[in-house]
């Protein structure tokens, strides 16, 4: 394959898979716990780090990564302060998130605010070469921690009040998810952009769920279909020419499309069976 | 406080917006006890329930389990609820199996593999509830007396010293309440300590050896405490009260 020729790809195609393998395996806790859009705002918050990073001239990774992180823990701090204003509160978190990234990238110096595009929606000439290593260290430090912590997690997402009679410190397992969302967004960034992340922690999970009849089953499956959209989004984007992440996100929701056909004779079966 | 003491409430205050819900609660169970917590809709009995299991914050009070102070309290384990119903379980598919699983997870088991001996109790538990087969079904397949049967199964196989249940009875089917009613003597008479949340003593009424009755009360709201069956003039105020149930409740001036 000719692409493979090029470094950048092979750069590109490196954190694509990551991205692909990872985000999954946070989305499931996330629609579990029905916040599918915490990924969301996660991005949106973020891009105000790329920008800073622009504005300062740091390095767009780890800036972004302490914004996400820091409003990972932000937004684990509005949702346990507020049960019923916790939504409004965080919508404004996330148009803050969004309105400073492009607000500090316009004031730095040089052409900082059109690369922002590249942020926004994935690029493929993006990912430098420092930034794999940083990104594979991201990735083993997320499998560590769910590898530890996965099973409590799980519990949570269950059912709070039961997890905590069983010992478990929910406050402290809701944190880690947010911050593992935040990882996830900051691998992403590169490839599939801030703006649509998160679709690639959610739509390969609400797809497997449609066929599945287990949590580890849903995970499993949606693991592979994230990384068949995100490797096989990131090649089609080479060839025609687009931004990767807009690819990407169209190939896990066509991959739902599919699913969703499928499902239709296998559950009537099911419950032909019972 | 005696050696063999499960539950003390002293005291207990519970406010929710400056509305009274739980007053100056006192209770003492102790280990063997099959209680019956009964009471009508909003007197306070799941209040009290989550109070005892930390968590409900107290306004007043103080509570302790196996007679050491909520807030110092770790041995998780020997406690287990069976709740209604499992929210989480109906947005991702999560099986029978997964569901029975997930009581055994502890803060202590992080650092190891799920114990070989968990899954052995958690198959016990199951194959104890009839759902042995059912085991790879989507829980939210199941019907509403299996599920109840299914999250039952998930307490059991903890092998609590404590189980607390809310509203196992609703909905069953007279099939499922014997089986329930089976399954509970044998725990009873294995000296497991029962509470049960109830709105009525129908069907367990021969296993339970107290009955706590709430009621929306300024001052108290235990209004009886004592061997089954409920006498007929506090279930006739249990009516009046449900009926009452937007009124500020009446000022009465009871012995403390």
């Amino acid at each position: 394959m000719s692409m493979l020729s090029y470094d950048f790809m092979q750069r590109a195609l490196i954190a694509a898979a990551l991205v692909g393998l990872l985000a999954p395996l946070i989305g499931v806790f996330l629609v579990q716990r029905r916040l599918a859009l915490l990924g969301d705002g996660m991005g949106h918050v973020a891009l105000t780090g790329v920008g800073l990073a622009f504005l300062l001239g740091t390095a767009p990774i780890p800036t972004a990564m302490a914004t996400a992180a820091a409003g990972a823990f932000l937004i684990e701090f509005i949702r346990y302060r507020s049960r019923t204003a916790g939504d409004v509160a965080l919508a404004l978190l996330f148009y803050g998130g969004i309105a400073g990234g492009v607000l500090f990238a316009s004031l730095a110096p040089g052409k900082a605010s059109s690369s922002l595009n590249a942020y926004l929606f994935g690029s493929l000439s993006t990912v430098a070469s420092g930034d794999v290593i940083a990104l594979l260290a991201l990735c083993l430090l997320v499998i560590a921690l769910l590898a530890i912590f996965g099973r409590e997690m799980f519990a949570m997402s269950l059912d709070a009040e039961l997890a905590a009679v069983q010992g478990i410190r929910v406050r402290m397992m809701s944190t880690l998810l947010a911050v593992l969302a935040a990882v996830v967004v900051v691998v992403g960034m590169r490839v599939v952009g801030l703006l649509l992340v998160s679709a690639i922690m959610i739509v390969p999970v609400a797809a497997a769920q449609q066929v599945t009849r287990s949590f580890r089953a849903t995970a499993a499956l949606a693991v592979l279909l994230g990384l068949v959209a995100s490797v096989s989004g990131l090649v089609t984007s080479f060839v025609v020419e687009v931004p990767p992440g807009p690819t990407i996100v169209l190939e896990a929701l066509a991959l739902f499309a599919v699913l969703a056909v499928i499902a239709v004779p296998l559950r009537r079966r099911r419950r032909r069976s019972e | 406080m005696s050696a063999d003491s499960v539950v003390t409430v002293n005291r207990a205050c519970v406010e929710f917006d400056g509305e009274h819900v739980l007053e100056n609660v006192d209770l003492s169970i102790t280990q063997g006890e099959f209680i019956a917590l009964l009471g009508p809709n909003g007197s306070g009995k799941t209040t009290l329930i989550r109070a005892i299991l930390g968590l409900q914050p107290l306004e007043h009070g103080k509570v302790a389990l196996f007679g050491t102070p909520l807030a110092r309290f770790r041995d998780w384990h020997r406690v287990a609820i069976v709740p209604q119903r499992l929210p989480g379980a109906t947005s991702i598919p999560v099986s029978v199996w997964e569901a029975v699983l997930s009581g055994s997870i502890t803060p202590r088991g992080r650092w190891r593999p799920f114990p070989r001996s968990s899954r052995q109790a958690a198959q016990r538990a199951l194959e104890s509830v009839g759902l042995w087969s059912r085991r790879h079904d989507r829980l939210d397949t199941l019907s509403g007396g299996q599920q109840r049967r299914a999250l039952i199964a998930r307490a059991l196989s903890t092998s609590p010293d404590l189980l607390v249940m809310d509203e196992p009875t609703a909905g069953l089917d007279t099939a499922n309440l014997q089986a329930l009613t089976t399954l509970l003597a044998e725990l009873h008479a294995a000296g497991t300590t029962i509470i049960v949340v109830t709105h009525e003593l129908t069907g367990i009424s021969h296993l339970v050896t107290r009955a706590v009755v709430l009621r929306n009360d300024h001052h108290e709201s235990v209004k009886y405490d004592g061997p089954p069956p409920v006498p007929a003039d506090f279930d006739d105020d249990v009516h009046h009260h449900h009926d009452d149930a937007h009124k500020p409740p009446p000022v009465e001036l009871g012995p403390a």
